[in-house]
């Protein structure tokens, strides 16, 4: 180069070593922790069927890719990240065909469609996870006690809610909290959800706001609408799919909003929505419903929650 | 200590090591100079010189046109060989007085000490600075007599001298404070009088715990000065930044920083106002930071005006490697060069040259709306949605998301992980957002 022509380009000239990769990457590591208790409790199944979910997920976004004559960008690990999620978001006795099909629709439909990463409108694993719920309910519902002589069970929360006649005791709190209860392979426990929250949060790939918000507002009203008894409140913070959802699918870049502003709203509206459908809707669990409303009106509060500018003058009253 | 700062920004890796505990060195004289007559924002000056003429260390050779302007002087003394258009760090040509130094570096008559800054008015040091040729010695070159002409109504009440260095690479500042830190307060003190304010601050990232015992000390007993603390965080010295930090106020957007009363000069500038007091030397030199991992022995230089960056280069042990990108300036907001034969300006604050790895262009991908960008703007714009309309060429858009208060500190590329063109595509609708001004206002 010394006497030739050096490289022009606009500044800055130099890049931080964040990528895209790095971050889904950070994603599906705080994800393990969740996946070996879906394994000890719920046995290599959960194992199977994550490997299923990743697998199909990652190979239906090579074929679409490959389809519509775009760059394959597989390499980015988000495909991983959803397929882990698909997975988590099932019960263990699920066909693995379904997984499949599950896998296929939220890579196909709701991220390639809409122009891949960041694109998706919505979370593709909770919209997968809709979708199986609709088309297959007595599947999706189908739970077992964790262990090898694994029985029919109910989850808690639709325990509590009595919408279910199983003669089963409510698990008490240390289980739910450690994840020993019947559920969705990586819901039931809140402890390993916790450590990979944790982990975001060092990592810096999330920001406390939507998770602690989320799930704080989901036990303010589930003190409220319970007629104020405080014993409800661990139920509907540790049970279900609350952890999972606040954590890992409420804070998905693509569908929630990019302001700090904007985000407090979207989580104290996950957190409403889920409490009221836990309550008074005709289903025991509202988290991921929640989550895909809110993921609607993600542009919305983007555009009603711009920053204030820096030296914005005041406009006098 | 009490440490301030503003809200948003980023860090960068400070990449100061190789040059923060090198003293300053005098770069050898050069053969030949090639002066452009624009080195400042504003109107470009006239030549008052012609081929063959002789001239001496700092005689004036171009004359200031208008009043945003500065006059350029000679650097060495010697013969007018050519008076030509050539190639400059702006990246356009511009007409250039060439000179043949006659290596005796004898000085031109006109450079008299002006006395003792008590015995000088307000005027007379205004008239002083503006003659010397000064500008910002920030990079931006912007004529320093200007800015301390704010409008009357403005109420000015404070000075802030930029210390914070936040560019990474750059320790042209901070060795300056270090070594001649008498001449950056007799520079504040220069310009608290033209102002007529009694407070005075100097700024400093901590980052440069050396140069703020340094200045405090020098400050000690100067009424009014103060040396500020500041977390070392880019964009710590960007002007609107700085005064927020050191004063909790806000220039008003769109405004100027005399509307948030405070007038903001980079120390560098200082210290080249203390020299024209004290010798009556004009701008003919200044400091500058030549280092990066293409460089074999990165120094601070003191370098004559017009010296070729190819002589600068080869004192520094010349390229190490096969370098593929030279930059004006920092890594965060400097410009980078095509080719190397262009000279130093009153605005070269650094020569960065970056290796083959570095400068590798990354690839940018898919946004993927995790918000840093919005994290980092340290105006609180949402750089991916500016960035997206101005990509798809709306930019009325772009305008109503208020892409003319950016401040292209490039804090928002620099964390974004899918690599994309924020800060740059919002350059580019800014400049067609002024274009489409300036197009209305003409009919």
């Amino acid at each position: 180069m010394e006497n030739g022509r050096f490289l022009v380009s606009s500044s800055p000239h130099i890049r931080s070593g964040e990528s895209t990769q790095r971050i889904m990457m950070d994603v599906a590591i705080a994800l393990l922790p969740a996946l070996f208790s879906g394994i000890w409790f719920f046995g290599l199944r959960a194992l199977m069927m994550t490997i299923v979910a990743v697998v199909f997920a990652v190979a239906s976004e090579v074929v679409m890719q490959k389809v519509m004559k775009r760059p394959v960008t597989v390499k980015d690990f988000s495909a991983v990240v959803t397929g882990m999620l698909i997975a988590f978001n099932v019960p263990s006795t699920l066909p693995l065909w379904m997984v499949a099909i599950g896998a296929i629709f939220a890579i196909v439909i709701v991220k390639q469609c809409f122009g891949g990463v960041g694109h998706n409108f919505i979370n593709p694993a909770l919209a997968a996870r809709a979708m199986l719920l609709a088309s297959w309910p007595v599947d999706m519902t189908a739970w077992v006690t964790p262990g090898v002589d694994a029985v029919t069970t109910a989850t808690p929360l639709a325990l509590i809610k009595g919408t279910e006649a199983v003669n089963v005791v409510l698990p008490n709190v240390m289980d739910l909290f450690v994840g020993n209860v019947g559920g969705c392979i990586g819901e039931t426990s809140a402890l390993a959800l916790l450590i990979g929250g944790l982990y975001l949060l060092y990592r810096k790939v999330i920001s406390y706001r939507i998770p602690v918000i989320y799930i704080a507002t989901v036990g303010v009203f589930a003190f409220m609408f319970s007629g104020f008894d405080l014993s409800y409140v661990p139920y509907h913070v540790f049970a279900g799919g609350l952890f999972l959802g606040a954590i890992f699918m409420a804070t998905d870049y693509s569908s929630s909003p990019m302001t700090a502003k904007g985000q407090i709203i979207f989580a104290i509206g996950c957190g409403f929505l889920t409490s009221v459908i836990r309550f008074f809707g005709g289903y025991p669990e509202g988290v991921s419903y929640s989550i895909l409303l809110m993921n609607i009106a993600t542009p919305l509060i983007d555009r009603f929650t711009l920053p204030r500018k820096f030296g914005e003058v005041k406009k006098s009253a | 200590m009490k440490k301030l700062t503003f809200k948003g920004g980023t860090h960068p890796p400070h990449s100061k090591k190789a040059t923060e505990k090198l003293a300053l060195e005098k770069a050898n004289a050069p053969k030949t100079v090639v002066i452009p007559m624009q080195q400042h924002i504003g109107a470009p000056c006239d030549p008052i010189v012609a081929v063959g003429d002789e001239v001496k260390v700092g005689q004036k050779i171009g004359e200031a046109k208008g009043f945003v302007s500065v006059p350029v002087h000679s650097s060495v003394s010697g013969k007018v060989t050519a008076i030509e258009p050539r190639m400059y760090s702006g990246g356009t040509k511009v007409t250039c007085v060439v000179i043949e130094s006659d290596m005796q570096d004898t000085i031109h008559e006109s450079v008299t000490s002006k006395g003792s800054l008590e015995a000088l008015s307000a005027d007379d040091i205004k008239n002083i600075i503006k003659e010397a040729g000064i500008v910002g010695m920030g990079g931006a070159a912007f004529p320093t007599h200007v800015k301390l002409a704010p409008p009357p109504e403005k109420n000015v009440d404070t000075v802030i001298l930029n210390g914070a260095e936040c560019e990474p690479y750059l320790t042209a500042d901070h060795r300056l404070m270090l070594e001649n830190p008498e001449d950056v307060v007799l520079g504040l003190q220069a310009f608290m009088k033209v102002l007529n304010v009694s407070k005075g601050y100097i700024g400093i990232e901590d980052n440069k715990v050396d140069a703020i015992e340094v200045m405090q000390k020098a400050a000690q007993g100067k009424a009014g000065i103060e040396v500020v603390v500041l977390h070392a965080k880019y964009p710590q010295g960007a002007e609107k930044q700085l005064i927020n930090a050191c004063t909790g106020r806000e220039v008003p957007s769109g405004g100027l920083p005399a509307d948030a009363g405070v007038v903001v000069n980079n120390v560098g500038t200082a210290a080249a106002v203390a020299k024209a007091i004290k010798t009556g030397m004009p701008l003919v030199e200044r400091i500058v930071t030549i280092t990066g991992a293409g460089i074999n022995n990165p120094k601070n230089l003191l370098v004559k005006i017009g010296t070729n960056f190819r002589e600068v280069v080869d004192q520094c042990g010349g390229f190490k490697g096969n370098p593929q990108k030279i930059i004006a300036g920092g890594p965060m907001m400097g410009i980078a060069q095509f080719h190397i034969d262009i000279p130093v300006i009153k605005g070269t604050s650094g020569i960065l040259v970056l290796s083959e790895e570095e400068a590798r262009l990354p690839e940018s991908s898919n946004c993927i709306r995790c918000g840093k960008c919005v994290d980092v703007c340290p105006i609180n714009l949402m750089p991916a949605g500016l960035s997206a309309h101005a990509l798809l060429d709306n930019y009325d858009q772009a305008e109503g998301l208020h892409a003319m208060d950016c401040i292209e500190c490039g804090s928002c590329s620099f964390v974004c992980p899918a690599k994309r063109p924020l800060v740059e595509s919002i350059r580019l609708a800014k400049r067609e957002i002024l274009a489409k001004r300036r197009k209305a206002q003409a009919k």
